[in-house]
């Protein structure tokens, strides 16, 4: 690699035109910007590099400003966002490592490989810092049950995600899918994972040493994927098919023995920096790895690993091909790192070395096909403060009436029985979610619950959002979506302590979009600071529109929070006949952007609830110490369809009845007031004692016991719930 | 018990059969790369579950041919206790040992979920903690799981006591409800469903414990 002209090659690149620029997705300004950081016209290779640097998906340049404002720090937190994933120490000497990711578009155009694909990078995101992963994750959103894409995207997903990680083997114990005319045209598939590493083996992507070797691993490099992240910078048209050979395709067996090869090796010191080849492949790894170390790299693209023939230097540094890492190793370690990677069959390649130049500098064929300094291209990024002054609709319609139902049971039936809270179980049941030995949560649950490999410990962990309010009020719906996590989380007895975020939104460039994103965000900053509930990682995916019309804004939130000792954690279902049902927190009866009101009645107007931070962070405090007691037999929080589907919910789970004493109207039993939880206890009196104590409202709302809840069968309301969605994937 | 666990690429429940070897009997397994040309002396050898290969070709396909597998046959044949869960009873049928094959799951997805058997025959170094007819709660995890063999072979199963498990409620389409089986001798046990997953009340169940009492008690 020495001996070489350092000459930018001009015969090896067509003439860079206004047309191929454009095709790059990028625009006159930045294309300025670019002749700038050059000082020269780029080749087509350099334009490429800029193109998927300088691209939303890559460069955040719509969100980065406001991503800025969200809180990241806590005594706890040891890596926040900027990682490949976020770290938080939980005692011990160990870490929890994790983050969510979108796979939308994707997901979209070609299902199976698209959601297998996204479960295939958060993995590499999470055992790339020396995390091994432990737990899967994801957050689901398709179309109206009635399109007719809707069963073919959501059999393709669940298969894919099951497809990847079931092969791998982590378990999937946790998720949330929902359906919504909204995302006709765009489905939301985020994958969430979290891994547990060493403190002292955890591993940054930093290039270091001058001199020091790259190192390529993993599967070989083709054509597959190239420009993917500029597609996941864009909207889709009817055409959108078209892009299908953007989509990567996965080989989770190659995954799982680069788990274990990266893992043995990382068990050593031999690794300087270690990132994973993700989005925009080798392109951003390395221009990753680069300005994080503030070094240059020269890479030698003869090196890289190919499985087709004649790639040029421009697909090789565009493809998205996929389970590739790059690695700087220590001076003479890289025949023992060699030996592990061959033992596990696998591709192993120096391709480079660390230099001083600051530049990333691209060999082919003895010339120098890319000559880019480091800094322009990150952090002279584009960085847009675009309009955002939109006021939501919702906020000047008259709070509309919601009529009561004529019989509360069937309600209850029928909203049990919809699409919207069936049961997931023909979804869960093709993941595996016991691999792995340690899971003692079931999905279904509140939260899913995996103990800590070997200790009593256990992390709890879930995925949360409701697009409905973030529609009607970003602000709240920011808030609540990170109170549901926190929620779910106390709710198995767990303390939360961080949480990750996929914010899925539309095209930023509308005002109306960017003001959902930016009162989403703030909703978010306020709940988290509040709640000492730091973000760590994230991800944000923009142009969720096909055709102008965009997804419910939907920023997902996954959390995570700890048990010291998972005995005590509380699960959702009844236990025996005779114990006294509480709920905890107020209820007002909020039935605007209910469930019952969108899905019986049809409204879909009026504000979203309203999220009182300080009662969260007091009933929630009050529901753990209980559990910590062991005072709690059962607790649920209340969600989606409000306190009495929470009821059916405990009823089912545990195939028992309940009398129900308290009497109230349809809004205490649908509203959909935030902050509250039932609880079930074999010592009321106590409960009662303690709540007057913390001052936490607790009200009666009758006795466990009988097969019969709200005049309805517990077991017919267990069929009705477990029959939707077989029945819906079974029909022609 | 000295017992090994063949560790074949893409194989994934290595270490939760370890674990649950090590909690009942105390002892820890030797892990044994599946490139390995022997065996060590052990009293158990055991194929976990996964993927190995990934299950690109036939499950289990692969792995029936890796190097360790000539020694594992050889002392199978020799009467050396071997135990195949999800892809090890995969690899038992390709290679011979056991009878039969596993197919593609009759509802064509994977299932993962706690199932019901009948112990059916509990007169084996693996089962006689258990007693016949005993109903036990064990999860499944596989896309693969659809016992098939020809109707000779199946009445030779049938005749000879050879059907060691039986699904009350079969989630994958086999045979007469075949969850798991023995060879003639009894020494080689292959079974769907993952008894290391059922070793504590904390994962759902403990039915599986007494595969592995059983297994100490005896070797």
């Amino acid at each position: 690699m020495s001996e070489i002209n350092t000459e930018i090659t001009p015969e090896i690149t067509p003439e860079i035109t206004p047309e191929i620029v454009a095709e790059h997705g990028l625009n006159e300004e930045e294309y300025a910007r670019i002749l700038c950081a050059l000082n020269r016209e780029p080749n087509i290779n350099e334009l490429g590099i800029f193109s998927v640097m300088w691209s939303e998906h890559c460069s955040y340049k719509s969100s980065r400003r406001h991503l800025a404002t969200l809180p990241t720090e806590a005594p706890w937190v040891i890596c926040g966002p900027g990682e490949n994933a976020g770290v938080i120490d939980i005692g011990d000497g160990q870490t929890a490592i994790f983050k969510m990711e979108s796979h939308n578009h994707p997901s979209f155009i070609e299902p199976y490989q698209g959601a297998a694909t996204g479960v295939g990078g958060i993995l590499r995101d999470v055992f790339t810092m020396g995390a091994r992963p432990i737990a899967n994750l994801n957050a689901l959103r398709f179309g109206c049950p009635d399109h007719p894409k809707t069963k073919h995207l959501l059999a393709g997903v669940v298969e894919g995600i099951g497809g990847y990680g079931n092969c791998v083997g982590i378990p999937t114990i946790a998720g949330q899918t929902e359906f919504d005319p909204a995302y006709d045209g765009n489905i939301l598939v985020n994958a969430m994972t979290i891994g547990i590493a060493d403190a002292d083996k955890v591993f940054y992507s930093a290039a270091a040493g001058i001199g020091n070797s790259v190192v390529y691993v993993g599967s070989k490099t083709g054509r597959d994927g190239i420009h993917g992240a500029t597609m996941a910078s864009a909207e889709f048209d009817d055409d959108s098919d078209e892009k299908r050979p953007t989509v990567q395709v996965g080989d989770p067996f190659t995954e799982k023995l680069l788990i274990e090869a990266c893992l043995e090796l990382m068990a050593g010191d031999s690794i300087v920096a270690i990132q994973d080849m993700g989005a925009a492949g080798l392109t951003s790894s390395a221009v990753e790895m680069a300005s994080k170390g503030d070094v240059g790299l020269e890479l030698d693209l003869d090196m890289v690993p190919q499985r087709e023939e004649d790639m040029t230097p421009y697909e090789m540094m565009l493809s998205e091909s996929q389970e590739r890492m790059l690695m700087v190793l220590e001076p003479g370690r890289e025949d023992e790192a060699m030996a592990i990677f061959r033992k596990w069959d696998l591709d192993f390649a120096i391709i480079g070395k660390v230099t001083d130049t600051k530049h990333l500098t691209l060999l082919h064929k003895g010339e120098v096909v890319g000559d880019i300094p480091i800094g322009p291209l990150v952090d002279d990024a584009p960085n847009y403060d675009r309009p955002h002054d939109v006021k939501p609709a919702a906020f000047a319609a008259e709070t509309p009436d919601i009529p009561a139902p004529n019989n509360l049971g069937d309600a209850l039936a029928q909203m049990i029985g919809s699409h919207h809270l069936s049961s997931r179980r023909w979804i869960w049941e093709q993941y595996d979610h016991q691999v792995m030995g340690d899971t003692v949560v079931l999905p279904g649950g509140d939260a899913g619950v995996v103990r800590i490999h070997g200790t009593n410990k256990a992390l709890a962990t879930t995925t949360d959002c409701t697009p409905r309010y973030c529609y009607a009020d970003p602000v709240e719906g920011g808030k609540q979506a990170v109170a549901e996590t926190w929620r779910n989380i106390s709710a198995v007895g767990a303390t939360p302590l961080a949480i990750t975020n996929c914010l899925n939104f539309g095209n930023p460039e509308k005002p109306e979009i960017m003001s959902q994103f930016v009162g989403c965000i703030q909703g978010i900053s306020e709940a988290c600071r509040a709640l000492d509930y730091p973000v760590v990682s994230g991800n944000v995916s923009l142009y969720n529109e096909t055709n102008g019309k965009a997804v419910l804004p939907t920023p997902a939130i996954g959390g995570v929070g700890l048990m010291q000792d998972y005995t005590k954690l509380t699960t959702v279902a009844f236990k025996v006949d005779g114990e006294a049902v509480f709920i905890i927190g107020k209820t007002q009866g909020h039935l605007t952007q209910s469930i019952y009101a969108r899905d019986l009645i049809g409204v879909t107007t009026g504000p979203a609830p309203f999220v009182d931070l300080v009662a969260e962070k007091k009933h929630s405090e009050f529901v753990r110490a209980q559990i910590d007691q062991g005072h709690l037999t059962a607790c649920h929080d209340v969600s989606d369809g409000g306190a009495l589907v929470a009821l059916a919910e405990m009823a089912m789970a545990g195939r028992i009845g309940m009398d129900i004493t308290h009497d109230a109207g349809h809004g205490f039993w649908f509203g959909e007031d935030q902050g509250r939880y039932i609880v079930t206890t074999n010592d009321a009196e106590s409960l009662v004692q303690a709540a007057k104590a913390a001052n936490v409202p607790l009200t009666r709302l009758g006795t466990t016991g009988g097969d019969m809840i709200a005049s309805q069968l517990v077991s017919s309301l267990t069929d009705v719930s477990e029959q939707w969605m077989p029945n819906y994937m079974a029909a022609p | 018990m000295k017992s090994a666990v063949i560790v074949f690429p893409g194989s994934n429940c290595d270490r939760d059969v370890a674990v649950a070897l090590e909690q009942v009997s105390g002892q820890k397994p030797t892990m044994v790369w599946h490139g390995d040309s022997a065996l060590p002396e052990v009293d158990l050898v055991v194929l976990p579950g996964g993927f190995s290969f990934g299950d690109y070709l036939r499950s289990g396909a692969m792995a029936g041919r890796s190097p360790i597998m000539k020694d594992v046959v050889d002392r199978a044949h020799k009467g050396k206790p071997t135990l195949g869960i999800c892809n090890g009873f995969q690899i038992l049928t390709e290679t011979g040992l056991l009878p039969g094959a596993l197919m593609r799951n009759a509802g064509l997805k994977f299932v993962c979920r706690s199932v019901t058997l009948k112990v059916e025959h509990a007169n084996s170094a693996f089962t006689n903690a258990y007693t016949n007819g005993d109903l036990i709660d064990i999860p499944v995890a596989h896309h693969d799981g659809n016992y098939f063999a020809d109707a000779d072979t199946l009445s030779a199963l049938e005749d000879n006591g050879q059907v060691a498990f039986r699904y009350q409620d079969n989630p994958n389409g086999s045979l007469n409800d075949i969850a798991g089986i023995y060879n003639e001798s009894r020494s080689v046990l292959g079974l769907m469903p993952h008894p290391e997953r059922a070793i504590g009340d904390e994962l759902g169940s403990s039915d599986g414990r007494k595969m592995f009492e059983s297994l100490i008690a005896n070797l």
